[in-house]
């Protein structure tokens, strides 16, 4: 049933308990523990919203980092993914197979802002051996999510 | 001017559906559950597949019966499904222009004139007409709602004469949502056995049944040699539009139909079949994950249904619930209209799917969560209307 449940509120969270016990087949105190359980373990890191920014009137612009670093003895890639993710800034860090380390998603009010992070703080770092930095034009799909257009029901009314 | 037409196909009354949908798809803001097809697109996987056949030039006819690997591979997936072997897919297997065209092919290939055909109701629109278009005499066995819709032997035992010919078996069910199970089976086909029939073996929606795996009746001893079994792509994996299905049964059977297809159609769509193949081969996990998307919403509506006090026995087919309406003292017709009308939901009447049907809704949940939502909370305020005016 875990499975299903994560299924279910990852694409929506803010399904109520009622109906994810009516969706599964089982009972509301079932799935607040089985919810519960998983927030202990980690299974369940937060409960976010998706936000297409570009609708608001807010600024934000998004950057991709290609980091390319030098591991360190005994602690490989751990430590300098924890100094670069502890940038508020910084949206995401993973470590990637291929011609580079990590890649470094990372979210600013201006293209200076994101600018400023990379050869400031980012590249001074030691253990950074080279950056590339890719810029978001427009996000079409984020997260399973088509942003741009809504989709409509093509079928005819009443077919056999 | 002499008459043009042919007194056989004037004589069959149109769809009951048709009336109800040229009123229905004037309302563009309506919400439809009257649709019997999935609200999934075809996966990308497949429908890239198809599109990849079409860049490389496979625009030609295929032979008759179809692609020979997709035959084998109809072979294999119905092995690895139900574990009925079809060891010479290439004199069993047919690919046809959906599971329908199977289904008038097959009383084509079978029926002699006055031969009798069991029809079970409430059921698909197509069995009737095409078995009186074959020159069969249709007999309807009225299936009951104490049963939950499915046939019992005693039913079938009693509707069959010295002219039957063929029972239709179309489980799980459009509308009902009914599935038989494996003692089910094994009870009829005892009868089929012993009355030495045919059965046509509809199972479209064999993917979708959530109570246990779908059985074939031609997997019960005895019963394949006697079946032919229809599928098809469209409900397992959302291709209704890509109109491919199949027949697979004895060879003697299959090879008269394939020369009634061979003469009517040539072959079935060959990006289809090319689309299909791909399906076939990795689409398990997409089957599976709309079966479960399928299944919360079926459950959320008994859910629904019980809370407004309607009366429904829980369905474990197909992606249909019958729910009962005659405390309201209406027709089903005139409830779908009135519904309609005030709250701009559009269901099917029962009695489209058979005079049986009389009293019931056909709602699909082939629609999305938020949909059956907003419907349901309308039905519910509407059937309490109906209540309190009585």
């Amino acid at each position: 049933m875990r499975e299903e449940l994560l299924a279910i509120i990852e694409r929506n969270s803010r399904i109520d308990l009622k109906e994810l016990a009516v969706l599964l087949g089982t009972e509301e105190a079932m799935i607040a523990n089985e919810l519960a359980d998983m927030e202990r373990e980690g299974i369940i890191c937060g409960y976010h919203t998706m936000v297409d920014w570009e609708k608001t009137s807010k600024e934000k612009v998004s950057a991709l980092i290609e980091v390319r670093v030098t591991p360190q003895r005994g602690q490989g890639f751990d430590s300098i993914a924890e100094r670069i993710y502890k940038y508020p800034e910084v949206q995401s860090v993973y470590l990637i197979s291929g011609s580079y380390d990590l890649m470094v998603i990372l979210e600013g009010r201006t293209l200076r802002e994101v600018a400023s992070f990379v050869s400031d703080k980012l590249s001074a770092l030691d253990s950074v051996l080279s950056v590339a930095t890719h810029f978001i034009l427009k996000k079409y799909k984020d997260h399973g999510t088509v942003l741009d257009k809504k989709k409509e029901d093509e079928r005819e009314m009443i077919t056999p | 001017m002499r008459n043009p037409l042919a007194e056989k196909v004037v004589a069959i009354k149109p769809s009951g559906i048709r009336k109800f949908f040229d009123i229905a798809s004037e309302m563009k803001d309506a919400i439809s559950l009257g649709v019997g097809e999935p609200d999934f697109d075809t996966p990308w996987h497949i429908r890239d597949e198809g599109i990849y056949s079409l860049e490389k030039g496979k625009t030609f006819y295929t032979s008759n019966a179809g692609l020979k690997e997709l035959r084998e591979e109809i072979a294999n997936y119905i092995y690895r499904k139900q574990g009925i072997r079809y060891e010479h897919p290439l004199k069993e297997i047919l690919v046809t222009v959906g599971g329908s065209e199977a289904i008038d092919i097959g009383f084509r290939a079978m029926i002699n004139p006055g031969d009798e055909v069991l029809i079970p109701q409430p059921s698909f629109v197509s069995y009737e007409p095409c078995a009186v278009m074959a020159g069969a005499v249709p007999v309807i066995i009225n299936l009951k709602a104490e049963n939950e819709f499915r046939l019992t032997a005693r039913e079938l035992e009693e509707a069959i004469t010295e002219k039957t010919k063929i029972l239709v078996l179309p489980f799980p069910n459009n509308p009902t949502g009914a599935i038989m199970e494996r003692k089910d089976l094994e009870e009829i086909a005892e009868v089929i056995i012993k009355h030495d029939i045919y059965v046509m073996s509809d199972e479209i929606y064999a993917e979708l049944s959530y109570k246990e795996k779908h059985v074939s009746i031609a997997q019960i001893p005895g019963m394949k040699e006697r079946t032919i079994l229809i599928n098809g792509f469209s409900k397992a994996f959302a291709m209704t539009g890509w109109r491919l299905g199949y027949a697979c049964g004895p060879e003697p059977i299959i090879e008269q139909m394939i020369k009634i297809h061979q003469f009517a159609i040539m072959c079935a769509p060959t990006t289809s079949q090319y689309a299909a193949m791909e399906a076939l081969r990795n689409g398990d996990e997409d089957v599976a994950e709309m079966c479960t998307a399928y299944n919360q919403r079926r459950r959320y509506l008994v859910h629904c249904f019980k809370e407004m006090g309607l009366e429904c026995f829980e369905p474990y087919g197909a992606f249909y619930i019958f729910p009962c309406i005659k405390e309201f003292g209406m027709s089903s017709d005139e409830f779908a209209m009135k519904f309609l009308e005030e709250e701009r939901v559009a269901v099917v009447p029962g009695n489209a799917f058979g005079d049986c049907g009389e009293g019931y809704l056909r709602i699909s949940y082939a629609s999305s969560l938020e949909n059956l939502r907003t419907a349901m909370a309308k039905l519910a305020r509407f059937v309490e209307k109906l209540r309190r005016e009585r």
